[in-house]
């Protein structure tokens, strides 16, 4: 397993590279010239014309990957060209707040998800089923901002239990900083809870009709340890690459929940940098998550081999 | 009143009267996360009422739009107005201490004129040189007359930031500023919060009566108003205009409102490009006012901005000074409209009309569709991302365009720019040499009532051609806590600082 | 096994086998869960390819005497920001919404699947390339790929589809590769290859309709995400292009009314909800169908 986790790492370079150049790439594609969106309502040439020598628009396509990538590889990864705030330190400000909605949600589906797939599985057709079925699907079904916004005119306006913006830092105010976050990290539990969920159920049924279930039941074994220690263990592997995927997302941040709750963290900048054609921020922050994204993908393949043994030869 | 700890505690400290002193800290929620904090090279509508915090600057305008002092005291232009002198004000120190002199006004003045990116190279171009007279008095030089100088030195072109830093920062001056505002910057999180406090040593203590000023932006204003009733913001601009009467009910808040010094219109391509000849709306100026006589600028008023808009016909307001009353408001007139088309020689004019994403523009667009369709009109909508859109007016690919402008104090900045030859924002390519003649000469007279004389002239020649259709004037909208007072309504729309008392 | 091999059938000994896709229509049927999603599911495909003959009045007819009015009985749904009459937009913005959901996931599959099975089957090299080019694109954020495509494109409902469908491609491809690796090294597919299957054959036939239960799930999932992804672009500007409707601009326009006009946003964000819903129950019995395993 140790060669196997050798090779993966050595896949992360290429992986990176592809990253680097789709993301450069997709930003080329957005139409528009970006000196003139930078430059404002006023649209001074001057300006234009020193925003394109900044961003070397008139130099060719190979030219200006190279200079970010050679700026990148030596630790340098731009600055928005929009506030004139180094790259490096935005992405260094909001990644722990991403981070912590990320972990946040995550819980929140892990905890709601898994346990009512096993429950609809195991009692599939009943009301259980049905509940679970339906509590998931209104997670899926509701968009990420609209659920937001009710839950602020909720929670917020209505009653005022829960503030409607205001993040603080864990380690400033761990209070404010739950109050702030509980809403969004709800709001993208649900949804992924939803996701895990039914993805839980069907694995379940398709591993309780399998043979071994049924001699771990002919064995005379409890119906609990047959469902929790040997159906739900094999029906994880769609739900582990989910999972890491479902994580991978959250880390990129959450653009729409961002911008309803007023997170400060990547989805939002993300966003508003590919309307203001803030390249350099674009493209720096999608490779940082793009490589946390690829390492928990590394975790995920370390989690097959743990979970399913036949892999393993 | 629910009776909830908040509200005992309130209770309490009214009761404990002056011995309860709350720090005064403002929270505003803006529409839009500011750009760069330098006034050199400063972009955006938004960052300048960040800047009303930050940085004074040589004059500012009052709810008149007329010129007063700021950290001048007072100006006077010479006979051939190609001299400007400007006395300041001799008790002024910048964020770190040091003195504002003339020395200090020169070296801003000129940074704005050549810095790398300086977005104010345009708007002092006619400045050649910069002398000190003395420690309280510059004067600055003229190549040509040049009237909107003044407004341009009550914007950020008048703001003076401390040299000492500036050239300690260099380009990167903008990350943390050092001006000469009431509030000196603490901290900025990109799109969470700007942070200021107030600036111990500020010239006009007295007028200031809070402690520290947070803003933070929060783009959907169904959201930030949520914010504002939650608790979370003292106050909140660019209010939904849909929104209006929901908070006229609400106790708590308070509602400002001034009609804006800018204007939405729709621009035509009447000469950008080829495709303006090739469409009948840019070709033909009787199709362009017929299609201005099939809108009924009321009612689109009414359902665009439930009324939260001044009507109008000009780059002015109807209640503006400058208003050439020579060019009034038309009427809507369907018959008149389709007796123009009869004549033109095409009854079913079709035109795509560009517009913005956010609903406010698809709203606009899907009136005038329908108004215009009366008269015989056939438009069809594209709706355009704001930088793809932008790109598109500027090659001249498109043949009407809904564009706004935030508006200028002079009205030579809704003028020129847009209807001069082959000015960056003449996105119409309309170009008549004698209205550029006009424009020059309308900002090189001084006095009100000749500026007048020579506006009126240009309106009649853009009414004639129609490069732009005026529609409205939108009213700034803005939205605080009844706890707050103080509030100076201002045409620009910005929020001064000065006076506002949170009790 | 492959379906037909799974169980012992009844037909089989009489020697008259009813096919595999007939046999798992006759178990669909039994479901009451699935058939009631089927028939919600052809409700709306009725409402949408006849939605000019049922819908009451013009869905892009403004009225600006009747701006946000409450449901009545001239307008069972009340009318929007515009004027204009929310039942019509409703039926009218069923096309859309539908579309947006089955054609984009419909790309996805179309794509994904075949890459997902080359990926698992073939392996080494291939997978390799595979696998990383996949993952590059699985590590943008699926709103940015979306955007930028849909910017590139053009602003359009079908501009939006492609590149939606384009952005949840690498998940059918991750899910696919992933049960197919799993099933590799099933009993059945080993003997199908000693019995000297060209490959082909063994992943068409054998392992196709063994990893189909979680892409059914995935595929009724991400019709939903799709459907909601195109409110998201309509939030950004870059979906259905107005007057014409969507559940999604609907919904994206009326959150700026929630106080003053709560119906503008009730029933787009209920048809959401049905369409999903009906997805899900149909996606459910499908799987449970065509699952060999039946019991």
């Amino acid at each position: 397993m140790i060669e196997f986790l050798v090779k993966r790492l050595f896949t992360i370079v290429p992986t990176l590279v592809f990253v680097s150049m789709l993301i450069f790439g997709l930003q080329q594609l957005l139409p528009g010239d970006p000196a003139m969106i930078l430059a404002g309502e006023d649209q001074d040439p001057e300006v234009i014309a020193h925003l394109r020598a900044k961003l070397h628009l008139d130099q060719p396509l190979p030219m200006r990957y190279a200079y970010w990538i050679g700026g990148v590889v030596q630790g340098d990864l731009g600055e928005s060209v929009r506030t004139q705030l180094p790259v490096l330190d935005l992405i260094l400000q909001k990644l722990p707040v991403t981070l912590e909605l990320a972990l946040l949600a995550m819980t929140i589906a892990l905890v709601i998800g898994i346990p009512a797939g096993v429950v609809s599985a195991v009692g599939r057709g009943t009301a259980w089923d049905y509940a679970a079925n339906l509590f998931a699907l209104w997670g899926l079904s509701t968009p990420n901002f609209w659920l937001g916004i009710l839950m602020i005119l909720l929670f917020s306006v209505q009653l005022g239990w829960l503030p409607a913006s205001g993040y603080e830092s864990p380690f400033v105010d761990l209070q404010a900083n739950l109050a702030a976050m509980i809403m969004p990290a709800f709001v993208l539990g649900n949804a992924i809870a939803a996701v895990l969920m039914r993805h839980t159920r069907s694995s379940m049924l398709q591993v309780l009709g399998a043979d071994y279930v049924r001699t771990a039941r002919a064995k005379g074994l409890s119906e609990r340890v047959v469902v929790l220690k040997h159906a739900l263990r094999n029906a994880l592997t769609p739900i582990i690459t989910l999972g890491a995927l479902e994580l991978g997302t959250l880390l990129s941040g959450a653009v729409l929940t961002e911008q309803v709750f007023t997170i400060p963290g990547f989805g939002k900048l993300v966003v508003d940098s590919v309307f203001n054609r803030d390249y350099a921020v674009v493209q720096g922050v999608v490779l940082v998550t793009a490589t946390t994204y690829i390492l928990l993908n590394l975790l995920a393949d370390v989690a097959y081999f743990l979970v399913n043994p036949r892999l393993r030869s | 009143m629910k009776f909830t700890f908040r509200s005992c505690l309130a209770a309490l400290l009214l009761a404990l009267g002056p011995f309860a002193l709350q720090a005064q800290n403002l929270r505003i929620g803006l529409a839009e996360d500011p750009d760069i904090l330098d006034p050199t090279l400063a972009r955006t509508f938004v960052g300048r009422i960040v800047f009303a915090a930050l940085c004074d600057k040589l004059f500012d305008v009052d709810e008149k739009l007329n010129i007063v002092p700021q950290l001048a005291t007072g100006y006077e232009w010479s006979a051939d107005s190609k001299t400007l002198t400007i006395k300041l004000r001799t008790d002024v120190t910048f964020h770190d201490g040091e003195k504002m002199d003339a020395a200090a006004v020169k070296f801003n003045l000129e940074r704005h004129k050549t810095m790398a990116g300086s977005n104010r190279s345009g708007e002092l171009r006619p400045v050649s040189t910069v002398d000190v007279v003395d420690a309280s008095t510059v004067r600055l030089n003229l190549s040509v007359p040049f009237t909107p100088l003044l407004a341009a030195l009550a914007d950020r072109a008048g703001m003076m930031v401390s040299p000492k830093a500036a050239q300690a920062g260099g380009a990167n001056f903008g990350v943390k500023p050092v001006c000469s505002g009431p509030f000196k910057f603490v901290e900025r999180i990109a799109q969470d919060r700007m942070v200021f406090e107030k600036y111990a040593g500020y010239w006009n203590k007295s007028a200031i009566n809070l402690d520290r000023i947070t803003y933070t932006p929060v783009p959907d204003s169904t959201v930030r108003l949520a914010n504002l009733r939650a608790g979370q913001f003292d106050f909140i601009e660019r209010v939904a205009s849909s929104d209006v009467e929901a908070i006229a009910k609400d106790k708590r808040l308070k509602i400002a409102r001034i009609t804006g010094i800018g204007y939405t219109g729709i621009t035509i391509n009447v000469g950008k490009s080829e495709q303006a000849q090739k469409n009948p709306l840019g070709k033909d100026a009787r199709v362009r006012e017929a299609f201005e006589l099939s809108l009924d600028r009321q009612g689109l008023a009414q359902v665009v901005m439930d009324n939260e808009a001044m009507v109008g016909n000009q780059w002015v307001a109807p209640n503006n000074s400058y208003y050439a009353k020579n060019v009034p408001l038309p009427k809507r007139n369907v018959e008149r409209a389709r007796a123009l088309l009869k004549e033109a020689g095409v009854t079913n004019p079709s035109f795509t009309l560009m517009t913005g994403t956010n609903s406010e523009a698809q709203r606009m667009a899907l009136v005038v569709q329908a108004m215009s369709r009366d008269a015989g009109f056939d438009v069809k909508i594209q709706a355009t991302e704001f930088a793809t859109s932008l790109n598109l007016a500027d090659k001249g690919d498109y043949e009407a365009y809904v564009l706004a402008w935030s508006g200028r104090p002079d009205p030579d900045g809704n003028l020129y720019s847009f209807h001069g030859c082959k000015q960056p924002l003449n996105y119409a390519g309309y170009c008549s040499p004698e209205t550029d003649e006009l424009l020059n000469k309308s900002r090189a007279l001084r006095d009100p009532v000749e500026r007048k004389k020579v506006f009126e002239q240009i309106a009649t020649r853009i009414n004639k051609e129609r490069p732009v259709v005026y529609l409205y004037h939108v009213n700034w909208l803005w939205a605080y806590n009844t706890k707050l007072a103080g509030v100076r309504n201002i045409p620009d729309g910005l929020l001064r600082l000065q006076g506002l008392k949170m009790n | 096994m492959s379906a037909s091999a799974a169980l012992p059938m009844a037909g089989a000994a009489r020697g008259t086998e009813a096919g595999p896709w007939l046999r798992a229509w006759r178990r669909l049927r039994r479901r009451r869960g699935a058939m009631l999603g089927l028939v919600v599911v052809l409700i709306f495909v009725v409402l949408a390819v006849f939605a000019a003959w049922i819908a009451p009045q013009d869905p892009i007819a403004t009225n600006w005497g009747a701006i946000r009015k409450a449901p009545s009985a001239e307008h069972w749904m009340g009318t929007d920001e515009i004027g204009r009459d929310v039942l019509s937009r409703v039926v009218w913005g069923t096309r859309a919404s539908l579309l947006a959901g089955l054609a984009s996931v419909s790309i996805a599959l179309l794509l994904g699947v075949p890459i997902g099975l080359a990926a698992g089957f073939l392996g080494g090299f291939i997978d390799g390339l595979i696998s990383r080019i996949t993952d590059a694109f699985l590590a943008c954020p699926f709103l940015i790929l979306a955007i930028a495509l849909a910017a590139f494109l053009g602003p359009s409902l079908t501009n939006a589809m492609i590149a939606i469908g384009v952005s949840a491609t690498p998940i059918f491809v991750r899910l696919t590769r992933a049960q197919v690796i799993n099933i590799k090294v099933e009993d059945y597919v080993e003997a199908a290859r000693a019995v000297g299957n060209p490959p082909l054959r063994i992943a068409l036939r054998h392992i196709l309709p063994n990893i189909l239960a979680p892409l059914i799930v995935q595929a009724t999932l991400a019709i939903a995400a799709a459907v909601i992804a195109e409110a998201s672009l309509s939030f950004l500007g870059l979906g259905q292009q107005p007057p014409a409707p969507s559940w999604g601009s609907m919904l994206n326009v009326a959150k700026n009314y929630v106080d003053n006009a709560p119906w503008m946003a009730v029933w787009p964000g209920m048809s959401i909800f049905l369409l999903v819903l009906s997805f899900n129950l149909l996606g459910d019995g499908l799987r449970d169908a065509l699952d060999p395993r039946q019991r």
